[in-house]
């Protein structure tokens, strides 16, 4: 079956064809977004089946790689269109079409009536069509392929209503939250870049199973795989939005709601901790990187959380609460729980895409508002949205016996036993926090009275786009009962699936195995008490009173203002990066170096040739005694050379 | 000082001066009397040379023939005097006079150097030269080895013919 | 006996002479005569070279010079005439409808 996987690439290809270029012919909408979730859907079946195939198969066995064609031979460089199914891959590809088609049915309600439906359809499955190439790829090329191209989605999707105003730090239309996206984005790529031109120099390839093969005879602390891995991890934090690059996710949220919930939340920023999960052999072999990557994830996830503790749109919220969450996830990696971190992607992905389209469906009703100070008392009137809303959001705190529960307490405990206590303690900080803020959010949003303009009339969203939520929901639920671990009796399915994956990075981390449960059980209360503090503190303080914000604004002063403003790092950013580069670029490349100097060389030539011409003509001057005095200056120089060499 | 050497003087200075006189004056006749008296001292050179034919040719044909066309034609056209040379003068005169002495330097300069060998051997005349220049010698060579040029040259001479005479005629009323 | 040079040299200086005329005087006539001045240092070599090399050749080449400076008489005469019929002066600079 997995000889098929070339069919898996191709349907969302077919899709993106279809409706990017007869999507204007056809003006029925329905069928348009048949075509594109179809195509989503059919991948999914692909994929599913494919899964069930290798769920047959022995563990050691399941990796498998379909080559399609040569794509590049150049010298030593070779690199070929060549997928890798693995048990790593083909989780990801699932995720990434099963989440991707729930997101495109739902898209067919957000998106109705909009007059580029059609280019809606054609981008997400042009994003589908680069992500399943970049979880599919056999080698770091078409890996970057995808990476590229996902980040080329991300820009045409957050542009999508190019003529609309959106609000940010220096930031007056959709287009520049885009333009952010890309080159905050391109930095990173750039990293990336760097370190797939150094793995060449160092293997020779860039094919991944023959780069961890000869990873298995280096030592732990090389150099080169240290800045490999560094540079790898930079490219991760522009796509997964990690400290210094995580700037253009909250302004992404400019882009229609599906896209945050699609790209932003479930399966773009999640490239990032795939690569990482991806080149496990190497980092395990660099535990100077490893650290930096903790340190990073840990970071990020506090500071985003307590960020969006402040923030009043609703997809700001959402859109920190995502950084956050990939910050504990690249937390995981750091420590070397690579399937902890795996496994939080895939809880992550169901819980925060339902949060998301939930929040679509909530702004639809309330005529694009998203301040959650003017809304409230939504709990009658959109049933369906309000409670997939509620259990995702009690997923994403962590209660058991939710998936969130599993993933994230899975990462508290690695985090703890693998990594420091000090890790633990940020984590468990970061968690509380979340805890908070989505029920904070959850309570202004739906529960108390009404805070909401006159003439909007809220209802709830139609079939369309509550079947998807109500599927979420239930993925939220069920999804974390293939990761119970051990201390509590389950076999933590995932980690067996994926321990053949993970099997060289373990063996170069050396890490100790865990048997005492008491600490584990013990951090697994910790969680669950910081869960319910979170959400009895978030509902109570906002039940009371929605305007508490004003009230805590007052009483922290300085210290809401620094979290409102999201710690000045945009504003930070934009006087010491992109202010200096604008006036460079404007005075010095522009005025001096593209006007004088190129201008100049290119006039310069012209001017040159106008007056050597204007000198030169006097040879031709008509008077046909010049040309006899010329003819005796010629013989004079013939004879003069004849003499004299 | 043997007397070859000194007709060989006078003649040449005759001719020297005799040119640089014609290029200077300003009545085109005065040039054009300078310029047969400068054939005649070639003629006398010639002959020194032992060059009987082409010498009495030179006169003949060159003084006798070609300045006598000359002559004819400044009359027909009734040509005045020219401005005195000095005050024709101008910058790029003086410019072309430097380029022209620059050139004689060379050239003698050249014959100095380069000739070199070859030359330094041809002190005296040929013992030949005598029997070569005489007419019987001359007729023989002509018409047996040149006399596809010789020919040529009556063709030539005849378009030349025709040519003057369609160039210079009067156009019909 | 005279060597050679003497006779190149002179021939050398007429011929410069000459140049000085064309390039200096402004009536076609005196340029004219002028390159028959040069024609003749020509000769002058020539003729010295056959002499002092024993070959008859020079002077033939001297009979062939003398013919095509002849017609070239002829024909550049022709020309001065009928150019004075158009514009009643041979000085070269006002014959000038050629000049930028």
């Amino acid at each position: 079956m997995h000889q098929y996987v070339g069919l898996i690439v191709l349907f969302p290809l077919i899709g993106l064809l279809v409706n990017g270029l007869l999507g204007r012919k056809i003006k029925n909408e329905t069928i348009v977004g048949i075509i594109g979730s179809g195509a989503v859907g059919l991948s999914f079946l692909v994929a599913a089946a494919i899964f069930i195939e290798m769920l047959g198969m022995p563990a050691d066995g399941r990796s498998q790689t379909v080559t399609l064609f040569t794509w590049i031979a150049a010298g030593s460089l070779k690199v070929s269109a060549s997928y890798l199914v693995d048990q790593l891959s083909i989780l990801m590809t699932l995720v990434v079409t099963g989440v991707g088609f729930l997101i495109h049915i739902y898209s067919i309600g957000y998106m109705h009536g909009d007059r580029g439906f059609w280019r809606f359809f054609t981008y997400l499955n042009l994003f589908i069509f680069a992500m399943l190439n970049l979880v599919l790829a056999d080698n770091y090329l078409l890996m970057f392929l995808g990476w590229e191209g996902v980040g080329l989605c991300s820009y045409l999707l957050i542009g999508f209503w190019y003529d609309r105003k959106f609000e940010g730090v220096k930031i007056t239309w959709t287009g520049d939250a885009a333009n952010k996206a890309f080159w905050v984005n391109r930095i990173g790529d750039f990293a990336f870049m760097i370190g797939m031109f150094l793995i060449f120099r160092e293997f020779g390839t860039l094919t991944f199973n023959e780069v961890m093969g000869d990873a298995e005879t280096l030592a732990v602390g090389n150099s080169t795989v240290f800045w490999i891995t560094l540079l790898l991890f930079l490219g991760a934090t522009g796509k997964s939005a990690q400290i210094p690059l995580f700037v253009w996710l909250p302004d992404a949220m400019a882009g229609p709601t599906p896209v945050s919930a699609l790209i932003h939340a479930a399966t773009m920023v999640t490239a990032g901790v795939y690569m990482v999960a991806r080149n496990s052999a190497l980092y395990a072999l660099a535990p100077d990187t490893m650290t930096v990557v903790a340190i990073g994830g840990a970071m990020t996830a506090i500071m985003a959380a307590s960020i969006g503790i402040a923030q009043n749109d609703i997809k700001k919220v959402l859109a920190y609460s995502t950084v956050s969450q990939l910050g504990f996830m690249f937390l995981a990696l750091g420590v070397g729980a690579f399937t902890a971190a795996i496994f939080h992607v895939m809880t992550h992905a169901f819980f925060k895409a339902c949060l998301f389209l939930g929040s679509g469906s909530v702004i639809h009703a309330m005529h694009e508002e998203q301040d959650i100070r003017h809304m409230g008392g939504l709990k009658k009137i959109m049933p369906y949205t309000y409670w997939t809303f509620l259990i995702s959001s009690f997923a994403i705190a962590g209660f058991p016996p939710l998936s969130g529960f599993f993933s994230k307490d899975e990462i508290l405990w690695k985090a703890f036993a693998d990594g420091s206590a000090v890790f633990w303690f940020i984590g468990a900080a970061a968690a509380l926090m979340t805890a908070f803020y989505m029920f904070r959010m959850v309570t202004l949003t739906f529960e108390g009275e009404p805070r909401w303009a006159k003439d909007k009339h809220p209802h709830e969203s139609p079939a369309t786009m509550t079947l998807p939520l109500v599927v979420l929901a239930a993925l939220a639920v069920i999804g974390g009962f293939v990761g119970v671990p051990a201390a509590l009796g389950g076999g933590n399915a995932i980690e067996q699936w994926l321990h053949p994956v993970f099997v060289q990075a373990h063996h170069s981390l050396a890490l100790p195995a865990h048997h005492d449960h008491a600490t584990e059980y013990l951090l697994m209360a910790i969680s669950v008490a910081i869960g319910v503090t979170g959400f009895w503190f978030g509902r109570s303080v906002f039940l009371k009173n929605p305007d508490a914000d004003r009230t805590i604004a007052a009483k922290t002063g300085v210290l809401y203002r620094l979290l409102a403003n999201k710690y000045y790092v945009d504003d930070a950013y934009h006087a010491t990066v992109v202010n200096p580069i604008v006036k460079t670029s404007d005075r010095f490349l522009f005025g001096i170096f593209d006007v004088r100097i190129i201008d100049g060389a290119v006039n310069g030539l012209a001017k040159t040739t106008g007056w050597v011409s204007s000198m030169l003509r006097y040879l031709q001057t008509g008077v046909v005694q010049n040309y006899a005095a010329l003819v005796v200056v010629g013989i004079v120089v013939i004879l003069g050379i004849l003499i004299f060499t | 000082m043997s007397s070859e050497l000194i007709v060989f003087l006078v003649l040449a200075a005759v001719s020297v001066l005799s040119g640089i006189l014609m290029i200077t004056r300003a009545n085109p006749v005065q040039s054009a009397l300078f310029l047969i008296l400068n054939f005649i001292a070639l003629a006398g050179i010639y002959l020194t040379l032992h060059a009987q034919f082409v010498a009495v040719i030179q006169v003949l044909v060159y003084a006798g023939a070609i300045m006598v066309l000359v002559l004819f034609v400044i009359m027909l056209l009734n040509l005045q005097d020219e401005d005195p040379l000095r005050e024709q003068f101008r910058k790029k005169h003086y410019a072309s006079l430097l380029v022209a002495l620059l050139a004689l330097v060379l050239i003698v300069q050249s014959i100095a150097w380069m000739g070199g060998d070859t030359l330094a051997g041809m002190t005296a005349q040929s013992p030949l030269a005598l029997a070569n220049g005489t007419v019987e010698r001359i007729g023989d060579v002509l018409f047996t080895s040149y006399v596809f040029p010789f020919l040529l040259t009556s063709i030539l001479l005849l378009a030349a013919m025709l040519g003057a005479v369609v160039l210079a005629k009067k156009r019909f009323p | 006996m005279i060597p050679v040079h003497y006779y190149l040299i002179l021939s050398a200086v007429m011929f410069i002479t000459g140049v000085v005329g064309v390039l200096t005087r402004r009536n076609a006539i005196i340029i004219f005569m002028s390159i028959e001045l040069m024609l003749n240092s020509v000769n002058l070599t020539f003729v010295a070279f056959s002499s002092y090399l024993g070959n008859e050749a020079g002077q033939m080449f001297v009979f062939f010079v003398m013919a095509v400076a002849a017609a070239e008489a002829a024909v550049g005469l022709a020309i001065v005439i009928a150019i004075f019929r158009n514009t009643q002066t041979i000085n070269i600079n006002q014959v000038n409808i050629l000049k930028w």
